[in-house]
């Protein structure tokens, strides 16, 4: 009999969500075909299954680097400084679906969504606001954008200009994985042709430009929030990242001219010791990836540098205050691991966007880790164990298997036509609802140890009233700027587009024109289309 | 019943998180009900021309990204418009407590938040759908 958790019969056979059988214990025999030099090595070498750096977190620790945004620039300023002031070490920038999708505030499907999820940006103006005396020069930024990542950065790059900060010293990070958006996020514009394209234009331009620039964050959170499971989250999310360094080769870029640039975004869920060997996991198939797949010379190419966020599909809204709990274990698992940065979801994950006081609480939790538990103190301190290093083999093996897969269907570009990933994730999503409904997986409040729930209070609630005063911001900024300026920019930008030319010095001089992300993305749209979602 | 009930499945506005609504309707339809999904970034108007179009006797909503009090009230609006005001509409998602019974009065019969099992789902409809 398999079930996936524990039981009272302890010769029942139990598998994790990956399929993975676990053992009741494991022994030296598990490893007796493994090298210590060839599998693992050390921190900060080939094949950096214990760290791409030697010292890790006792010389930095990962950085804290809390996702917020909300309502109007100003506000989303507000919290930056306040979550600065309370320790935080970068930062990370929600947008709204509006700014996501390319729409301005004043979109018809615009209605309702202005400022809900993340900050409405319409236009440089309101990145002014946004960035309005944050030490560009000194931290780190992380824009969550996508489809108009090229307009974001664009703008970034503006502010920057506007503050004297020059743009080799900028530091930060762009998701821009569109791959993902198909497969899992759903926040895609154009087909993937064009979006490709846009995509290598970036690692192009920051090559020159920007080159402390992460120019894309290469994403498995989604992937494993819309249901995939541990294998399943690497395995797409490398799969996308080899798709990536093919366009970009066919771009004519040299393999080493973007890799070091590359970075990883991954999903920290709640079997611990599944997340930590998922992570070396990765580490050590990407660093193969770049190194036998690609060529890549440089090392920095083949070092799999990551951004953490725990599992937000496993908080509940019953008893939202384990939250803080299920949140902590998770963080341990990714700091476990080796991550880079790390964002810790607020206790009320389920139930609204993060008030003050539960993004306080979840930055205190990487704050305890980091200066409490002691984990820092030595790197990958979960090597050697028997269960982690046979865990990691399998993981490996199991991914590996799933990226032949793909191959052998033609790459992502042809899976995702044929719908590959979104059914895979979508049976792991269903099998995984059946469990908990069947009570053979524990959600704790919700299907076991439930109460009375209280109605939660202090929630957050943007205000409807962000749509109308962004509107009327967006119809003052069409009445006063240099509307001709604005004007030609877009058309440079449209001649541009329909040739192989680089679009980011365009676009840039589109949003220093301050034409908005409505207009930038409306022009693209006419010239690339807008893709159609398969399932 | 002399045909199996019918259910359109929509996702409402910009919010592309589809887990729920792929679950709701795969659940549906191993309970025999025929389910027509819209996939994402469905309007109002789109959502309640393909029910009226597919004879269903059910339109689920989802929304996790805060629109829902603007969007959701829409759809019964458009049935009342176009006489289809017996399609039983209910929604889920990242729905606040204090929205819920505002949302009842706009004509949406059931909203379903986070823990809902596939079974509830089931039984509502099944006991609720007019015919």
């Amino acid at each position: 009999m398999t079930t996936t958790r524990a039981t009272d019969n302890k010769d029942d056979i139990i598998k994790n969500s990956s399929e993975i059988e676990i053992k009741r214990i494991y022994t030296p025999d598990d490893l007796s075909d493994r090298s210590y030099q060839e599998d693992l090595s050390f921190p900060g070498e080939f094949p950096y299954t214990r760290g791409v750096q030697p010292t890790m977190y006792r010389s930095r620790f990962w950085t804290m680097r809390q996702y917020a945004g909300f309502a109007s620039a100003e506000e989303s300023n507000n919290r930056y400084k306040y979550l600065l002031k309370q320790g935080q070490t970068g930062l990370s920038i929600a947008f709204d679906l509006p700014t996501q999708i390319g729409y301005d505030s004043d979109h018809a499907l615009s209605q309702g969504e202005v400022g809900k999820v993340g900050v409405a940006i319409d236009s440089l103006e309101d990145m002014e606001i946004l960035l309005k005396d944050l030490p560009l020069d000194q931290i780190s930024v992380s824009m969550t954008i996508n489809s108009p990542a090229p307009v974001l950065l664009a703008m970034y790059i503006a502010v920057a200009k506007k503050n004297g900060i020059p743009l080799e010293k900028l530091s930060g990070t762009i998701q821009n994985d569109i791959l993902k958006e198909y497969i899992a996020r759903g926040t895609y514009i154009f087909p993937i042709t064009p979006s490709m394209r846009l995509i290598t234009d970036i690692f192009k331009y920051c090559a020159d430009e920007v080159p402390k620039w992460n120019t894309i964050s290469i994403s498995g959170y989604h992937i494993r929030e819309a249901g995939a499971t541990a294998v399943q989250e690497i395995a797409f999310t490398l799969a996308n990242g080899i798709a990536y360094v093919d366009a970009a080769i066919k771009a004519g870029l040299d393999v080493d001219d973007f890799g070091p640039r590359l970075s990883f975004f991954f999903n920290a869920h709640n079997d611990l010791f599944e997340e930590v060997a998922k992570f070396r996991a990765a580490r050590r198939m990407w660093a193969r990836i770049m190194r036998d797949r690609f060529h890549a010379k440089n090392p920095k190419s083949m070092m799999l540098r990551f951004h953490t966020q725990t599992a937000g599909c496993t908080l509940t809204a019953q008893q939202p205050e384990n939250n803080v709990v299920r949140v902590a274990m998770q963080a341990l698992s990714a700091v476990l691991g080796g991550t880079q940065s790390l964002h810790t979801n607020s206790r009320d994950e389920a139930l609204a966007l993060p008030s003050e006081q539960a993004a306080k609480i979840a930055l205190r939790t990487q704050q305890i880790l980091a200066y409490e538990s002691g984990v820092t103190e030595t790197v990958d301190p979960l090597a050697g164990s028997y269960y982690v290093e046979s865990l990691t083999n399998e993981i490996e093996e199991k991914a590996l298997a799933y990226i032949r897969t793909i191959d052998e269907m033609g790459g992502v570009q042809r899976a995702i036509e044929k719908n590959y990933m979104q059914q895979e994730i979508q049976d792991s999503a269903y099998t995984y609802q059946k469990e908990i409904e069947s009570a053979s997986r524990i959600v704790v409040g919700v299907n076991k140890f439930q109460v009375e729930e209280d109605v939660a209070s202090d929630l957050m609630y943007v205000d409807p009233k962000v749509e109308e005063i962004q509107q009327r911001k967006l119809a003052t900024l069409k009445g006063t700027r240099d509307q001709a300026k604005t004007s030609a920019a877009l058309a440079a930008m449209r001649e541009a587009s329909r040739t192989d030319e680089n679009l980011m010095p365009f676009i840039v001089k589109a949003v220093e024109a301050y034409a908005t992300i409505g207009e930038i993305c409306g022009v693209l749209r006419e010239e690339f289309g807008e893709y159609k979602q398969a399932f | 019943m002399d045909r199996p009930i019918r259910v359109v499945i929509a996702k409402l506005g910009l919010d592309g998180h589809d887990r729920g609504a792929k679950i709701i309707a795969r659940a549906l339809r191993d309970a025999g009900m025929e389910v027509i999904y819209t996939g994402l970034r469905q309007t109002p108007e789109n959502i309640v021309e393909i029910a009226i179009q597919e004879d269903a006797d059910a339109i689920g909503l989802s929304s996790l990204s805060g629109a829902h009090n603007h969007l959701f009230p829409k759809v019964p609006e458009r049935l009342r418009e176009k006489g289809a005001e017996d399609i039983l509409v209910f929604g889920g998602g990242v729905i606040p407590e204090k929205d819920i019974a505002p949302l009842k009065e706009a004509g949406i019969a059931a909203i379903f938040t986070p823990g809902t099992t596939t079974t509830s789902v089931i039984e509502f409809i099944r006991e609720n759908v007019g015919r």
